[in-house]
């Protein structure tokens, strides 16, 4: 028999690990999937494992995790790590690979919390060993307390600097910070700063973050363009021009960042209306005031549904969560109204920081001899020869070029690809529209689907 | 080079080429390379450039290692274990029976 509950939750970052919990209070059956082995998410990685020492070089944003995933293992609700979900249905099955085998549950409600994944940074040598996201070296110092000496940080972005400032607490601050925020975008920020006042202590925090950076000696490099790895079988230095001058730093550590977009894979795969967000720059899905999609039964919750950062993300878990609870007449919204508020004041520094941190100019038009495509090795400039040739969209260029075609399975390029084919088309991103997702969401071995739970396979056969 | 801000505590000892490589239990493979200096984990498919990690959370595939004689492996999503062996891999995968 496979498995039913009432609530599948796949993803145990703050949105999953808040909706399971809330769900699981009030009384319905949930199962939570979850690729890694421990809960957390990536923004709380390691958090039941964090040395002392290390949660307080964290700091107290991280520390917040540990509460929640308290709450989540006293919840009742069924924790599975080490599963990765590769297909989910609209008749609500979830498929996983657990052990080397896979199985499947069923639910009447999918809540979706796979979060963000870094925005691609194709520019010149970023496919070198020593170049990483940013998010890659914080993983690094959460979950192994691994700091990297000499590590120039670029890029755009709130976490460029708490990286900074973390690595400096670590005693192994960065070489260098080189922001490619534009000269002037502070003031087109402005406008927003009255509403972002609504949640100041990010910013005071921000500040904060910057000047223990730069007392602690960090290079700072602003409006820089034309960034640029060097290196033949590793990076070797940071190239860019800044303040008219060309600079060239030299280290074998360089981590990117353009911000965190939605990671669309399920959502995508179960064809849920999306639409493109202008100030985020990015594609998410469309979902109403409880996190339902255009698909019967499938909520998202979390940075999934646009980004908000942690404290919305487990907001908007227990909203969703509370949702599913009053339509199984469980439960009551009593602490709806306060949560929907909760929730607008998380909200309300994001334009301010959309706007300052919107992408560089450079990543999102790479000029044509950079890679997009890292899987398949595939330039901007083969992409857009291929618009030229006719192809009206990603899965064209996917079916021309391979774009897409790796076993990343667009994760890392598609964003690029779709604004690379919106230029060369003069197309707006929602005409242009995203990758088609198909399962298995990851690549397996052929073993951990020939490996179907016995049960599972012999209601299979008999279906 | 590369800190560890604690120290290693409940060691695990696996193998990179052939070579040994001493981790801390719970370290991903990735994690336990990268502690090392190693950062070359494979050649790519098409061009045969070097690659190494690049996302450390499972979405780009770029980590791509042989683990115990089985190809396409995630660095980051392996976990280290006493023995295990760990091969660079390079360029496409032959299917094998």
């Amino acid at each position: 028999m496979t498995r039913q509950f009432d609530v599948a939750v796949i993803g145990a970052g703050p949105a999953g690990l808040a909706a399971a919990t809330e769900a699981a209070q009030s009384g319905l059956s949930v199962a939570l999937l979850d690729e890694q082995q421990a809960p957390g998410g990536q923004i709380y990685r390691g958090i039941e494992t964090a040395s002392a020492a290390r949660l307080k070089l964290l700091g107290a944003d991280y520390a917040e995790g540990r509460p929640l995933v308290e709450k989540f293992r006293a919840s009742g609700a069924e924790y599975m790590p080490g599963s990765l979900v590769w297909n989910v249905t609209i008749d609500k099955v979830v498929e996983f690979s657990r052990d080397g085998a896979s199985s499947r549950i069923r639910a009447d409600a999918i809540i979706v919390a796979t979060g963000a994944l870094e925005r691609p940074c194709p520019l010149p040598g970023w496919t070198l060993p020593g170049v990483t996201t940013a998010g890659a070296l914080q993983i690094l110092l959460k979950a192994s307390g691994i700091v990297q000496e000499d590590a120039v940080l670029t890029g755009s972005g709130p976490l460029l600097w708490l990286l900074a400032s973390q690595m400096v607490d670590a005693g192994v601050p960065p070489r260098a910070i080189v922001e490619t925020v534009p000269n002037g975008r502070l003031l087109q920020a402005l406008p927003h700063l009255p509403k972002a006042l609504w949640q100041r202590s990010y910013l005071f925090k921000g500040l904060s973050m910057v000047r223990k950076v730069r007392r602690a000696g960090v290079l700072i490099y602003r409006n820089a363009t034309g960034v640029a790895v060097e290196g033949a079988t590793f990076a070797t230095a940071l190239n860019f021009t800044a303040g008219g001058k060309p600079h060239r730093i030299e280290t074998r550590t360089i981590a990117l960042h353009q911000g965190v977009v939605p990671n669309q894979q399920v959502t995508r795969l179960l064809r849920c209306d999306h639409v493109w967000d202008s100030s985020q720059h990015c594609f998410r899905p469309v979902i109403d005031a409880y996190g339902a999609t255009s698909a019967d039964g499938v909520y998202v919750a979390g940075d999934g549904a646009g980004i908000g950062g942690a404290k919305a993300a487990a907001i908007q878990g227990q909203i969703v969560a509370i949702g599913l609870a009053l339509r199984a007449g469980r439960g009551n919204g009593e602490r709806l109204a306060h949560l929907h508020s909760a929730l607008a004041k998380e909200a309300s520094v994001r334009p301010f920081l959309e706007t300052l941190y919107a992408p560089a100019p450079q990543i999102l038009s790479p000029a044509d001899d950079t890679l997009v495509c890292r899987c398949e090795e595939i330039t901007a400039g083969s992409i857009r020869e291929a618009v030229r040739l006719g192809a009206p969209g990603p899965n064209q260029v996917k079916s021309f070029l391979r774009a897409g075609m790796g076993p990343c399975q667009g994760r890392v390029c598609g964003l690029a690809v779709s604004a690379i084919i919106g230029e060369e088309r003069g197309e707006t991103p929602d005409d242009v529209g995203y990758y088609r997702i198909r399962p298995p969401l990851k690549p397996l071995l052929l073993s951990e689907i020939a490996n179907f739970a016995t049960s599972d396979a012999q209601e299979h056969a008999t279906e | 080079m590369v800190r560890r801000i604690e120290t290693i505590g409940n060691e695990v000892i696996f193998s990179f080429e052939g070579q040994p490589v001493t981790a801390r239990a719970g370290d991903s493979v990735a994690a336990a390379l990268t502690a090392v200096g190693i950062s070359h984990l494979r050649d790519s498919v098409v061009s045969g450039a070097a690659r190494g990690v690049y996302c450390m959370m499972g979405a780009c595939f770029d980590c791509l290692v042989e683990v115990n004689g089985v190809p396409n492996r995630q660095a980051c999503m392996t976990e280290v274990r006493h023995g295990l062996d760990v091969r660079r891999q390079s360029g496409g995968v032959e299917v094998r029976s």
